[in-house]
């Protein structure tokens, strides 16, 4: 799927840029773009070792082990197939509290760990029931406060920054249920 | 009030944490050092699908093909209630953080943020994700291959989104 996606995406431009004249600003485009993806790679590379090494500190005083027992119904009914002792357990609950918060870099390691936990040592490259929760709750976005889209708001003199908070709180959960339903109903389905 | 506590928010959730620490008496900046260590190898190993995705929506801006594409489903989008001027935004959200966010700050530049379009936007980009990229780094980093309904799964929470977010827009602003 995404090899196809991704190099549709190649060709199409390529191609489209040829026909349109445009092949300079292509070449243009595709060196800038490289050259942006690793400036976001250093912020990424400085933040997310920022937030990983918070969050390590979090772990080994026990604050992760505490929010992970706190989360249990949630997780419980979210993940049957992740019991109590799972190693993706932890990581789960701390990549669902970041992504509320809008910590996006701190979610992500958190993520990565959890996909890791949960495909184990030996698998056969297929997806399960809780991998496919999982990622479908990642993509359904759970953050409670668009705390970057506030800022650009403001930042462009918006009379009222915060007022987004409201529907973006009611679309957010509108995608999560959505997504909740959708991943029980495929879980009961087969 | 919001504003003000989406300030507080990183400040606050990091000396909490650290506070904790010290609290528990553990050597605090040791144990952020070995976390750091692991972060360090998580950006290494998302780099390169941040230089595929992102390279690949830069040729399709810098190509024209992009404004094309958007034109082309003015009218498709229009029997779903999609603006026009949201087309681009919603193809480009699923792929690429940065990109999407260079799209909704021109919609702010051209249409204000306080306006219909600019508050869609701003909604849109808080409740959906970047559908293709989580994709591919949270399979790719485990070598799924058969994805199953995931890929269905992600983007009809993510079409749920992006209505709910017109749909608000349309009452909020």
């Amino acid at each position: 799927m995404l090899n196809y996606l991704w190099s549709f995406m190649i060709l199409a431009g390529m191609l489209w840029g040829a026909a349109a004249g445009n092949l300079d600003q292509v070449t243009q485009g595709l060196i800038e773009s490289a050259k942006d993806a690793v400036t976001l790679g250093i912020t990424m590379l400085g933040i997310m070792s920022f937030w990983c090494g918070i969050l390590e500190i979090g772990n080994r005083a026990g604050l992760i082990d505490w929010l992970t027992r706190r989360m249990g119904p949630v997780l419980d009914f979210l993940f049957p197939d992740v019991g109590r002792d799972h190693p993706a357990r932890r990581p789960i609950a701390v990549n669902i509290v970041a992504n509320m918060l809008g910590l996006g870099m701190a979610a992500t390691p958190a993520g990565l760990d959890a996909m890791r936990a949960l495909a184990g040592e030996h698998h056969n490259h297929t997806a399960t029931n809780a991998m496919c929760t999982f990622l479908i709750l990642n993509i359904s976005s759970l953050q409670l406060i668009p705390v970057n889209m506030i800022a650009y708001r403001s930042q462009y003199g918006s009379a009222d920054p915060a007022a987004v908070l409201g529907p973006a709180l009611v679309a957010t959960g509108c995608s999560t249920l959505v997504a909740v339903v959708f991943c029980k109903v495929m879980e009961v389905s087969r | 009030m919001i504003t003000w506590l989406s300030r507080l928010l990183i400040p606050l959730t990091v000396s909490y944490i650290v506070g904790f620490g010290l609290i528990s008496k553990r050597p605090v900046f040791d144990d952020f050092l070995a976390g750091a260590k692991d972060g360090m190898k998580t950006v290494a190993a998302i780099l390169p699908t941040l230089i595929g995705l992102m390279t690949a929506v830069g040729v399709l801006r810098a190509s024209g093909f992009l404004d094309v594409l958007g034109d082309w489903l003015t009218i498709p989008a229009s029997w779903l209630h999609l603006p026009g001027e949201l087309v681009p935004l919603t193809l480009v959200r699923m792929i690429s953080n940065s990109a999407g966010t260079g799209l909704v700050l021109d919609i702010f530049e051209t249409y204000g943020p306080d306006s219909m379009l600019g508050m869609a936007a701003s909604v849109l980009m808080s409740s959906t994700e970047t559908v293709f990229y989580c994709i591919s780094i949270y399979f790719g980093a485990v070598r799924v291959e058969k994805t199953r309904y995931a890929i269905p799964g992600a983007l009809i929470a993510t079409a749920a989104g992006i209505a709910a977010s017109i749909w608000l827009a349309g009452h909020f602003a």
